[in-house]
């Protein structure tokens, strides 16, 4: 295989396990709690610009002042749900004005955004910035090196939680059958709290990748909607594993197109693929 | 209610007398029609993609206006600036210049920056003959021929080429001649035009394109493109693109190295001090096209106080803090139309448009003088180097001798380092 057939493969995988981080979230909000969340990537822009703040001001390490932040995000997550739940679920009001909902709060952060930090794009420093690693021929550049990695954690830790704990299978649960879920003594509306809490930190972590690949400015969730509902619905709508897979193809079709036929095929072959995909397997690569 | 009633009936008598007599005050003392601001209309780029020089152009404009106001204003009227945010989203121009002109009535239109607003605005200016000094649209005015279109970008005649010829002439001026080029550029109006002309100044300067690719301007990670530009290996590397791109393919090429003779070209954003700051030495070597420097070669009368204005208001507000890239030129683009105005004694987009076309500014970026297409009759496109960058301090970028200007040679400040990586630590 030609080095720069490797080299593509590995910055589509390194690509695409960014880009399940980002969507990470989602496929808990979306793919498990059918809460159209179209704020999703504002909200890790939202962690960007935090990270950002933590890291120009303190000199803390991106990845880590993501993580740190994280709990706070959850709380966020946690206030952004129960404002949900009381205005539209309770009210059996979610489809329409549900997506209003989240629509109006992508543009209040956005809008918040501008008005904290400027319109300026806002990049950070570390350590893993700039340098490359070498596998055999192949350069990595750990910007790009360290996201996936975190990503593929982050997906594996998930998927743990989701198998293992009560409260992560309550997830899968809630999903399934709500009624069900009652009988086992569990209450699905604190149960999908939760869950949109965690989905809303997972959004912080990735922000903090976000920017350390690159710069980031208040309106760029925007180009990020259409690629992370794409994956989350190729994955098979509520499957960590499924994300990462279909994040991974997406990527690795971006990769291969944009270093053998041209960038500007990039997103026609990726989302042709997504098409193809779920004309032949309508649930999803591992929908249930 | 009855007493309001009874009230009014009683002092209606007073009242209306008053109201005659403050009536007939007034009138005298305001001669009719002088006190009635100019407005002038335009666009800007406050959010999205290029806001972050579109709100830095808007101080440079306010300063304008409050400069001629503090003179007296123009033609005696004070000048008022009705604006509002495009977004960078070219489909939001023509509902804003429409309403400009027919809700708000303004006077005067001036343009958004880029090019991507600067050509929706056009066919609204024509409809209306409207003069539209337009701020940094690359041949925007090509498909149009609008007699009334100004240009503050120094392209020059024929801009799609002048704008890449300066860095096709460092190509030529290398030993050995390079042989083959490279050209890369985002999907937009401006890197569009700006890899047309790249394409016929490769031609004529001899080399063949061995790679002519464009990218989506959201795309993520450019190591695939700058590993395929590498595995054709071509002598130069011309790129047009935007701020997010121009960075991430800056970190593309640090990250795996780049065998070229020369590099850069087209990039926007390398010249906004928020990049520079971030990138550091990472810029050192690429030879992009700027239009100011602090080099000594370029002290225009009225820039450095003009500088030491918008480098008072912009560290607070949270835009570009040294201002060397548009503010100067939005400040100069609306220096022209004043002068016009002034020169001219009234709001006539008839007699305002052949005073501009047929006469020589002085500004804060020089004397400029228009040629045909509304471009500037001398371009003066500089191709500058960064050298010499040591660390990720702002401050080295206000000292001469990091952006040395190579061409054209009437501002040239210092030598080509070549190739692209013997400039680099």
């Amino acid at each position: 295989m030609s080095d720069l057939f490797l080299s593509a493969l590995a910055s589509g995988l390194m690509l695409g396990g960014f880009y399940a981080a980002v969507t990470l979230g989602l496929t808990l909000a979306f793919g498990y709690l059918n809460v159209v969340n179209i704020a999703h990537p504002a909200f890790v822009l939202l962690g960007s610009y935090a990270v950002y703040g933590v890291n120009a001001r303190w000199g803390v390490d991106p990845v880590l002042a993501g993580a740190g932040l994280a709990p706070l995000f959850f709380v966020l997550g946690v206030a952004v749900y129960s404002l949900y739940q009381a205005s539209f679920e309770a009210r059996e009001d979610e489809s329409l004005r549900g997506l209003a909902f989240f629509f109006g709060l992508m543009f209040l952060i956005e809008v918040g955004l501008i008005l904290s930090y400027g319109v300026d794009y806002r990049l950070v420093s570390a350590p893993y910035i700039g340098p490359t690693v070498a596998l055999g021929a192949v350069l990595l550049p750990t910007r790009m090196l360290v996201p996936f990695l975190v990503a593929l954690a982050m997906v594996w830790a998930l998927q743990l939680y989701l198998a293992r704990t009560f409260t992560g299978r309550a997830i899968r649960a809630v999903a399934q059958d709500q009624q069900a879920l009652r009988l086992v003594a569990a209450d699905p509306v604190r149960i999908k709290r939760l869950a949109f809490g965690i989905a809303i930190a997972t959004a912080c972590i990735a922000g903090a990748l976000l920017v350390v690949i690159g710069p980031v400015e208040p309106s760029m969730g925007r180009a990020y909607i259409g690629r992370v509902f794409a994956i989350v619905v190729l994955g098979g709508m509520g499957s960590a594993g499924g994300t990462l897979l279909a994040a991974l193809v997406l990527g690795l079709a971006e990769s291969i197109t944009s270093t053998y036929y041209g960038p500007s095929w990039s997103p026609a072959v990726a989302f042709g693929f997504l098409l193809f995909a779920l004309a032949v397997r309508p649930a999803g690569l591992l929908g249930r | 209610m009855p007493k309001l009633v009874s009230n009014r009936r009683r002092s209606g008598r007073w009242a209306r007398a008053a109201l005659g007599a403050v009536m007939l005050m007034l009138g005298a003392a305001v001669p009719a029609g002088a006190a009635e601001p100019i407005r002038i209309g335009f666009g800007m780029a406050l959010t999205g993609a290029l806001a972050g020089a579109g709100k830095a152009a808007l101080i440079a404009i306010q300063i304008w206006a409050e400069d001629v106001n503090a003179a007296g204003g123009l033609l005696g009227r004070k000048v008022e600036l009705v604006y509002y945010d495009d977004q960078t989203n070219a489909s939001k121009v023509p509902g804003i210049y429409t309403k400009l002109i027919n809700v708000d009535r303004v006077d005067l239109i001036v343009s958004g920056y880029g090019s991507a607003v600067i050509a929706p605005a056009i066919p609204i200016a024509m409809n209306y003959d409207m003069v539209f000094m337009s701020l940094f649209g690359l041949a925007t005015n090509d498909d149009f021929g609008y007699d009334r279109y100004f240009q503050i970008l120094p392209a020059g005649p024929e801009p799609r080429i002048a704008w890449s010829k300066g860095f096709f002439d460092l190509a030529l001026s290398l030993d050995p001649k390079p042989r083959t080029v490279a050209l890369v550029g985002a999907d937009a109006e401006f890197p569009r035009n700006a890899m047309i002309g790249a394409r016929v100044n490769a031609e004529r300067a001899g080399l063949k394109v061995v790679y002519d690719r464009s990218y989506p301007p959201t795309t993520v990670d450019f190591t695939p493109v700058i590993r395929s530009i590498q595995a054709e290996n071509p002598d130069v590397v011309y790129v047009a693109s935007y701020p997010p791109d121009s960075a991430g393919i800056v970190r593309a090429v640090s990250e795996l190295g780049l065998n070229a003779a020369l590099f850069g070209g087209g990039m926007v954003g390398l010249q906004y001090a928020s990049f520079e700051e971030a990138l550091g030495p990472l810029l050192n070597g690429i030879v992009n096209y700027d239009f100011w420097v602090p080099e000594p070669t370029l002290k225009f009368p009225g820039i450095e106080a003009f500088l030491a204005k918008y480098q008072a208001v912009a560290a607070d507000a949270g835009v570009d803090p040294l201002g060397y890239y548009l503010p100067p030129f939005a400040y100069a683009n609306m220096q022209i139309l004043g002068d016009a105005v002034e020169a001219v004694g009234k709001i006539d987009q008839d007699a305002l448009a052949d005073y501009i076309r047929s006469h020589e500014f002085e500004t804060v970026v020089g004397n400029i003088r228009f040629g045909p297409g509304g471009e500037w009759q001398k371009g003066r496109i500089l191709m500058v180097q960064f050298q010499g960058l040591k660390d990720n301090s702002l401050e080295q970028f206000t000292r001469p001798g990091t952006r040395v200007v190579l061409l054209p040679e009437d501002w040239r400040s210092g030598k080509l380092i070549t190739p692209f990586a013997k400039a680099r630590p």
